[in-house]
């Protein structure tokens, strides 16, 4: 719809140039509708934030209230509690589930048994493709002070299971840890990858001069997916404050909420849970915006670092 | 740095002799990758065995190693649970519908945004970066779809993601590496337009971007949640992964009553560990449509994975 407004820009040309493309026009127009319709119109609804929502007046007819529900969400006690778990967590995923999927593809490149590195690699790709929901129900089970294989470990060397899922200390390393069993194959794929385009003959051209497997790896397979890893580090530190909402939620109990409500949680319980919606979207917008930021900022210092980077 | 010593290493062999640090650094990659796979196979292989283990064993904790009493009760009592059958019929529905209007939705997108003297293809990528960087957020999101009606329906689960900005970049990718331009031009000077070029020439061409992207579609929809948990609520229209939250995480399952008698409270105790025992069966049947696909999903996705690797 937008797209057909704005007329693509060549010299005199432009209408027969449309008129060339109309059927590429029309191609784009049902993903141009569902996107604007779905991702546009909440983006402009976003001024719910500066409004105080009032269901029988809609959006558009509620009071404006300016930053009331921004000044709101910096004075409750939740604004520090959650960004401090959303920073904590996402960080220590970045730091700890970063790192171990190169390692993984560095390892597996340079294993040279065939068969058993496919087993590997099949093995280690599958929890991926298993749901959270499924996937935070296996925690709850095997992590279960009762019939868990941890608990029963526990039991008998300490003689006593404790459960993990009530210990706040333990949550964040569950969660981590927990996500990098789950993706660290899958992750290590695309720098899998990149090690294989390596040619050949840069590695035989090393070991001629007498490069250890240690060498090769260190000289010349991690030089050749840094690039691949900078866009990819880039990527995460644009999304460090919007770490994942489906996990957090499942793994939440009572007892450990201290340290699990993140931002995308609190969002979703003040919004539909408490149906407070403004303050809700003020939340959001927030997290939206230094998410923002933060892609740019990393987005430039790799870009004056080491050239890569998304633009 | 420590120098290898090679002159007496290298012998007339066949092959160069790896040197010792290699054998050492060879052993030492090997015990790591070993116990990375055992550490990610185990927990897969105790949810296997102790879906088919006997339920006093599973809820005491003894299956640790091997399936202890194989039984099949677990299994049953799935397939006896109304909400999770209703749930897996939903989810199929589901999957099928959101598939089929993603391919809609990607496809042409995607081809259009392939060809190079498309001369809206700068303006329509913008369109949809945007949104990768910016969002309304959940609430804007759900008043847009309870305003067009859609709570409790399919459509809210399905059209909202219609099109992943990463899928169609994928599908570009490949349209662009696949179909050149010069076909297009042969078939438009036989009187083809770019409607039936896309249709009979461009589509066919393209078997392995569908299947690629029906995958990670498809995936996609079998296992999502949230967006179910935000706009269905009723449980007759739950899907599979909403009705397994009831029953894994929250531990919804009909058990309310009290028993008084010490018959009624062992007949609770076993409905309890067949409870627990069906958890595990629950797991494995969730992800055999998933299992089933595992094969090809593994190619395919990293197939996918490549091509959107090409363009970071």
């Amino acid at each position: 719809m937008s797209a057909k407004t704005k007329q693509p820009k060549k010299k005199g040309t432009t209408v027969r140039a449309f008129k060339r493309d109309v059927s590429l026009y029309l191609f784009c127009l049902p993903g141009i509708i569902l996107t604007f319709i779905f991702s546009y119109i909440p983006m402009y609804g976003v001024q719910l934030a500066f409004r105080r929502y009032n269901a029988k007046a809609g959006i558009w007819g509620s009071p404006w209230v300016g930053l009331y529900y921004f000044q709101r969400f910096f004075e409750s006690p939740y604004f520090e509690s959650t960004i401090k778990n959303t920073l904590i967590l996402s960080l220590y995923g970045l730091i700890v589930s970063f790192p171990i999927p190169i390692l993984l593809a560095l390892l597996l490149n340079s294993f040279r048994h065939k068969r058993y590195r496919k087993i590997i690699q099949t093995v280690t790709y599958a929890p991926n493709f298993i749901s959270t929901v499924v996937m935070c129900g296996m925690i709850i089970l095997f992590l279960s002070p009762t019939v868990g294989v941890i608990g029963n470990v526990m039991k008998t060397f300490t003689g006593d299971a404790v459960n993990l899922m009530a210990k706040k200390e333990f949550w964040r390393h569950i969660y981590i840890w927990t996500g990098v069993w789950q993706s660290m194959g899958w992750n290590s794929v695309i720098y899998f990858a990149a090690l294989s385009g390596i040619s050949p003959e840069l590695h035989e051209a090393a070991k001629c001069d007498g490069a250890t497997k240690f060498q090769l790896i260190r000289y010349i397979d991690f030089p050749s997916i840094l690039p691949t890893a900078t866009i990819l580090l880039i990527m995460n530190c644009g999304s460090i404050l919007s770490i994942g909402f489906e996990k957090a939620y499942l793994l939440q109990n009572d007892l450990n909420l201290q340290v699990s409500e993140i931002i995308s949680t609190y969002v979703y319980k003040v919004g539909l849970i408490n149906n407070d919606m403004s303050y809700s979207t003020a939340i959001g917008l927030f997290n939206t915006v230094i998410n923002l930021i933060m892609l740019l900022i990393v987005n430039k210092a790799a870009d004056k670092l080491s050239g890569n980077s998304l633009w | 740095m420590q120098r290898v010593k090679e002159p007496k290493e290298i012998e007339t062999k066949r092959k160069i002799k790896r040197c010792r640090e290699d054998v050492i650094f060879d052993t030492v990659i090997f015990i790591i990758l070993t116990v990375i796979l055992v550490i990610v196979a185990y927990p897969l292989y105790w949810v296997i065995i102790s879906s088919i283990s006997d339920p006093i064993a599973v809820s005491g904790g003894k299956v640790l190693w091997r399936p202890i009493g194989f039984t099949l009760k677990g299994y049953a009592e799935v397939f006896k649970n109304e909400s999770v059958m209703r749930g897996f019929f939903n989810a199929i529905i589901i999957t099928v519908v959101g598939v089929c209007v993603n391919l809609a939705v990607t496809l042409p997108t995607a081809y259009a945004l392939s060809r190079d003297k498309f001369g809206g293809r700068k303006i329509i990528t913008m369109f949809y970066m945007v949104t990768m960087f910016f969002s309304g957020g959940l609430i804007p999101t759900y008043l847009v779809v309870r305003n067009l009606q859609m709570l409790n329906s399919i459509w809210a689960l399905v059209l909202p993601g219609c099109l992943s900005v990463y899928n169609m970049i994928v599908a570009r990718t490949f349209f662009k590496s696949n179909i050149s331009e010069e076909l297009y031009e042969a078939a438009e000077i036989d009187g083809c337009t770019q409607g039936r070029f896309f249709f009979s020439i461009a589509l066919p061409l393209s078997a392995a971007i569908t299947a690629i992207l029906v995958l990670y579609y498809g995936v996609g929809h079998w296992n999502a949640y949230f967006s179910a948990l935000v706009y269905i609520s009723d449980p007759e229209k739950y899907p599979l992964q909403l009705v397994l939250r009831n029953i894994l995480i929250t531990n919804q399952t009909a058990l309310s009553q009290t028993a008084t008698t010490e018959a009624a409270r062992a007949a609770l105790r076993e409905k309890q560990q067949l409870i627990e025992v069906m958890k595990y069966s629950l797991i494995i049947i969730s992800s055999v449509p998933v299992l089933i696909m595992y094969p090809f999903i593994q190619k395919h996705f990293v197939k996918g994975v490549m091509i959107g690797s090409v363009k970071g």
